[in-house]
């Protein structure tokens, strides 16, 4: 094993004080903006006839009593990280009295779902079109695969996304303009029905995300082929006489994974927050929806949580990386101390 | 006299770009005998590397190989298919690379890259075969046997070099072909290394190709000579023979440019610089530089022709 033990516990650390300072900026943050959600709520509730003026300053009361708003900032801070380390989110305004975490638990995996299965898709396609397109022995038409690669990784997912949605679900009404489930079926994970139903509306936002990623994988791996083909142990391979599929894979593939694979890790752990606007798009009951709708409603502990989450996914990734490279890249290695 | 492991008969390397062609190799013939040694000289751009090039067959575009046979042990390498060559390199034809510090895969063992040009050419080898394999390869190389386990960038240059070369004979070739083997290496382990590939050659009864512009390097090592310049074959001799009454005027100078310690002083160097291959010039290459060059020289381009048994030049002073 070429991974010290020391190594690992002084990543972990490192990831727990990125931890800490993700929640402490996430908690700094909304205290430095000018609006107030207690006040901007009573506002709202008193504009929709739900609540009268009179009673409105003792709602307010209480309502700060419940967030503890009332108390000192030191205190709210300690309130704040000591809930944070139990991963205790807290409960939405919006949708009281709905805890963040079941939001979280809610939607995250319909994203998941989408955003993790064309990610991975995009990878693996784009990584070998873009090496047999930059591979030499390739035959030259695979190479008339990139132009439209190329214009589709130049156009934000969210404008395709328009674009499927008005000439496949519209026009054509080959998909489902919106949504996770058709509205008319019951929701039952265990019927093939219900399953197929949801494989059917999630794949036109994957196929935006698919579609936009894949060209960025095969244009770098394409890069990346061409750069390892010109090293000299590719030209002493080919005097080795070496059998084509073992030049490919175990010399040239091989030694062009690892950029591959670190960007791929980086995607990973932006999955959830990727997909925001494809998700809104198609008021896809993910997360990243649910994020926009806490935006636009101000539902503070819903965006914190989603965020604090989202950079928790991050970090988790990025150490994900930084623990596999040794066994990726011979010449990695940590030493303790 | 045995027949030639290897005969080159007007070989044609040209490389087309927009401006033409580039002529890096032309017109050049020579045979090599079998378990002999022979150096290649010339300066940089002098076509030596792509001569070697050539017969490895791996010329990559834009360049060609526009004519010619390079017959090896009776097979013409030019006229056979790629999967035909590809069973041709290291079974009876291998390489020692140049930069040895890059030639090796990073992310693989030593052991899995001795094996795997073998396993490529139809050798099949149980874990306890490869081992003893891998384990004598190493041994003939003067490496240690735990150095099978390790990873490339663990090794020193020299060391590297070492495991290029085991890999290179892994399979008994009938020539090897060394461009510039240790040309990065410092002098020391470059002596160490030249003297195990010599050892090999000589216990393999190998014939080898030594590309180099190491004129002292080539006196103590090669049998015979062959100088280049400008994609042109100059001369070929026999190495004692070359030093001690070189006919071509440019192998003169090549000899008379080397240090020698009894004869303090300022060195004689060739003046000028090695001509376009794009617009090589009339008559012979070499005229431009030539302190002996005279009306014939810039005419007609003279013929390669054996001069004395077993030496060829190509010189009007030795032709006409």
């Amino acid at each position: 094993m070429r991974i010290p033990l020391s190594y690992v516990i002084k990543r972990i650390g490192f990831l727990v004080a990125v931890l800490f300072t993700a929640a402490t900026i996430n908690f700094i943050i909304p205290k430095l903006a000018p609006r107030d959600p207690v006040t901007e709520l009573i506002n709202q509730k008193i504009a929709s006839g739900g609540l009268t003026s009179e009673g409105a300053a003792e709602f307010g009361d209480s309502l700060r009593k419940l967030y503890g708003l009332d108390r000192p900032l030191w205190q709210q801070y300690l309130t704040y990280i000591w809930n944070m380390m139990r991963f205790d989110l807290g409960y939405s305004i919006v949708n009281y009295p709905q805890r963040v975490s079941f939001i979280i638990n809610q939607t995250v995996y319909w994203t998941l779902g989408f955003v993790l299965t064309s990610t991975l898709l995009a990878f693996v396609i784009g990584t070998v079109v873009g090496a047999l397109v930059g591979w030499s022995k390739t035959s030259k038409w695979l190479s008339w695969l990139m132009p439209p690669l190329a214009m589709f990784s130049a156009v934000p997912a969210f404008i395709l996304a328009l674009l499927l949605i008005y000439f496949l679900a519209f026009k054509a009404k080959a998909f489902p303009l919106r949504g996770g489930f058709s509205a008319t079926i019951v929701v039952n994970w265990k019927d093939p029905k219900f399953l197929l139903d949801v494989v059917h509306h999630a794949l036109l936002p994957g196929l935006s995300m698919l579609l936009v990623s894949v060209g960025g994988w095969s244009l770098g791996m394409r890069a990346m082929m061409v750069t390892v083909e010109g090293a000299d142990y590719m030209t002493f391979a080919d005097a080795k006489g070496l059998k084509g599929p073992r030049l490919f894979f175990r010399y040239a593939l091989r030694n062009t994974l690892l950029p591959q694979i670190t960007a791929l890790a980086m995607q990973l752990g932006l999955i959830v927050s990727g997909a925001t606007l494809v998700e809104t798009m198609f008021s896809y009951p993910g997360i990243g929806n649910r994020l926009g709708g806490a935006i636009r409603a101000l539902d503070y502990p819903v965006i914190y949580g989603i965020v604090f989450f989202m950079v928790v996914g991050i970090a988790v990734a990025t150490l994900l990386v930084d623990l596999m490279y040794p066994l990726l890249d011979p010449r990695i290695s940590y030493s303790g101390g | 006299m045995s027949e030639p492991i290897l005969q080159v008969k007007n070989l044609k390397v040209y490389y087309y770009v927009e401006a033409g062609a580039v002529k890096a190799v032309d017109d050049v013939t020579f045979d090599l005998d079998d378990g002999t040694k022979m150096g290649l000289v010339g300066e940089s751009g002098s076509g030596k590397s792509t001569m070697a090039q050539a017969l490895m067959r791996m010329i990559k575009p834009p360049g060609k190989i526009e004519g010619g046979e390079m017959i090896l042990d009776g097979v013409d390498l030019v006229k056979l298919s790629t999967e035909q060559m590809r069973q041709t390199k290291l079974r009876k034809l291998a390489m020692i690379p140049q930069g040895a510090m890059n030639a090796l895969n990073p992310v693989m063992r030593i052991d899995h890259q001795l094996v795997d040009g073998m396993l490529d050419h139809g050798v099949t080898l149980s874990k306890q075969e490869r081992e003893e394999r891998v384990a004598r390869l190493l041994e003939m190389v003067d490496l240690a046997p735990k150095v099978a386990k390790m990873y490339p960038h663990e090794l020193s240059g020299g060391m590297q070099q070492r495991v290029t070369v085991a890999q290179s004979i892994s399979m008994e070739p009938d020539l090897i072909i060394a461009d510039e083997p240790t040309s990065a290496l410092d002098v020391v382990i470059q002596r160490q290394v030249m003297e195990t590939i010599n050892n090999l050659q000589e216990r393999l009864g190998l014939s080898l190709i030594l590309i180099g512009h190491d004129m002292g390097l080539m006196a103590q090592t090669v049998s015979r000579l062959a100088v280049m310049y400008a994609g042109r074959m100059m001369e070929i001799g026999a190495t004692y023979d070359m030093f001690r009454d070189p006919l071509h005027p440019y192998t003169q100078l090549l000899i008379s440019s080397l240090p020698v310690l009894a004869n303090k002083g300022v060195f004689a160097g060739i003046p000028g610089i090695t001509p376009s291959l794009l617009n090589p010039p009339e008559g012979c290459v070499f005229h431009t530089r030539c302190p002996k060059a005279w009306d014939l020289c810039s005419q007609s381009t003279p013929k390669f022709t054996e001069a004395q048994p077993g030496r060829w030049v190509a010189c009007h002073l030795h032709t006409a």
